[in-house]
């Protein structure tokens, strides 16, 4: 079985994701780190990907674009922020306006990539995080009250009394 | 009532801003869904200056958010932001178990030097 977990954190606003490869780490970094491999698997079927820009170091850039069916594109880019082939690889991932500069105005996701040696094959663990733009922190904050409705039934109550 | 890790003034702020009826009666419009700023004014008995001030008391204790759209702006709950939450992780899952998917059959099919078994 490939995928081992998913787990999702709805307060944190984290998924992470376990996978396993029948395949040496080395493989597995190159599925990243060579732009014509990334390309094969980043999109889906639907929607395939091509990498403009693959520049992996700490600092740089990649750009892509998607193809949806009648042709148009959802561009993207990720910022390198740390990098430690073949093991690890941490960047944010978001959307882009048309000429590839990032669109300020939509969230961006943290990516964590970690590969590990694991039985003659790969242990893949990603764990994405959602950046705190304003909207998330009174989001987390929220988290305080569990269930909305309820939570306003009970103060007006307290209030009352 | 469990205030988890809010601090005191932001319970005082909360507290302040469900203390008018008012501003609870607005907020129970938001929970159903996303009323404009001016929709919401319609429905009181006081100027739409009045209803923005508290509107902008339940958004200072984090209770809604308000949002541009087009010329509109639209009250939400942050309750609705859970939910919101929820749909954007499942997508990224989803859209993560393709990927997963793609890289492990790229990787059973594309022959390489070196791969045991």
């Amino acid at each position: 079985m490939t995928l081992v977990s998913v787990e999702k954190d709805v307060d944190r606003l984290t998924l992470t994701l376990v996978a396993e490869f029948d395949a040496p780490i080395d493989r597995v970094w190159e599925l990243w780190a060579d732009p014509r491999q990334l390309e094969r698997w980043w999109g889906p079927p639907s929607h395939p990907a091509t990498i403009e820009k693959h520049h992996l170091r700490v600092d740089g850039e990649v750009g892509y674009y998607m193809t949806g069916p009648d042709g148009e594109r959802s561009h993207g880019w990720w910022r390198v922020t740390s990098l430690d082939p073949p093991a690890a690889l941490d960047f944010t991932d978001g959307f882009a306006h048309p000429d590839g500069t990032p669109n300020a105005d939509t969230p961006t996701t943290a990516v964590r990539v970690r590969l590990a040696e694991r039985n003659g094959g790969t242990r893949m663990e990603l764990r994405f995080r959602f950046a705190s733009s304003e909207h998330m922190e009174r989001l987390q904050r929220w988290g305080a009250f569990d269930v909305f409705p309820q939570s306003v039934g009970q103060i007006d109550a307290l209030l009352a009394g | 009532m469990v205030v988890g890790s809010l601090s005191e003034a932001e319970v005082d702020r909360l507290f302040h801003a469900l203390a008018d009826a008012t501003r609870r009666d607005i907020l129970q419009r938001c929970i159903g869904g996303e009323p404009s700023v001016s929709r919401l004014a319609d429905g009181y008995p006081m100027s739409f200056a009045a209803v923005q001030k508290h509107v902008a008391v339940l958004e200072r204790a984090g209770l809604v958010v308000k949002e541009r759209r087009g010329r509109e702006q639209l009250v939400r709950t942050d309750g609705d932001a859970v939910v919101e939450a929820r749909r954007v992780l499942d997508e990224l899952e989803t859209a993560w178990r393709g990927r997963v998917e793609r890289m492990a059959e790229l990787l059973a099919h594309v022959p390489e030097a070196g791969r045991h078994g």
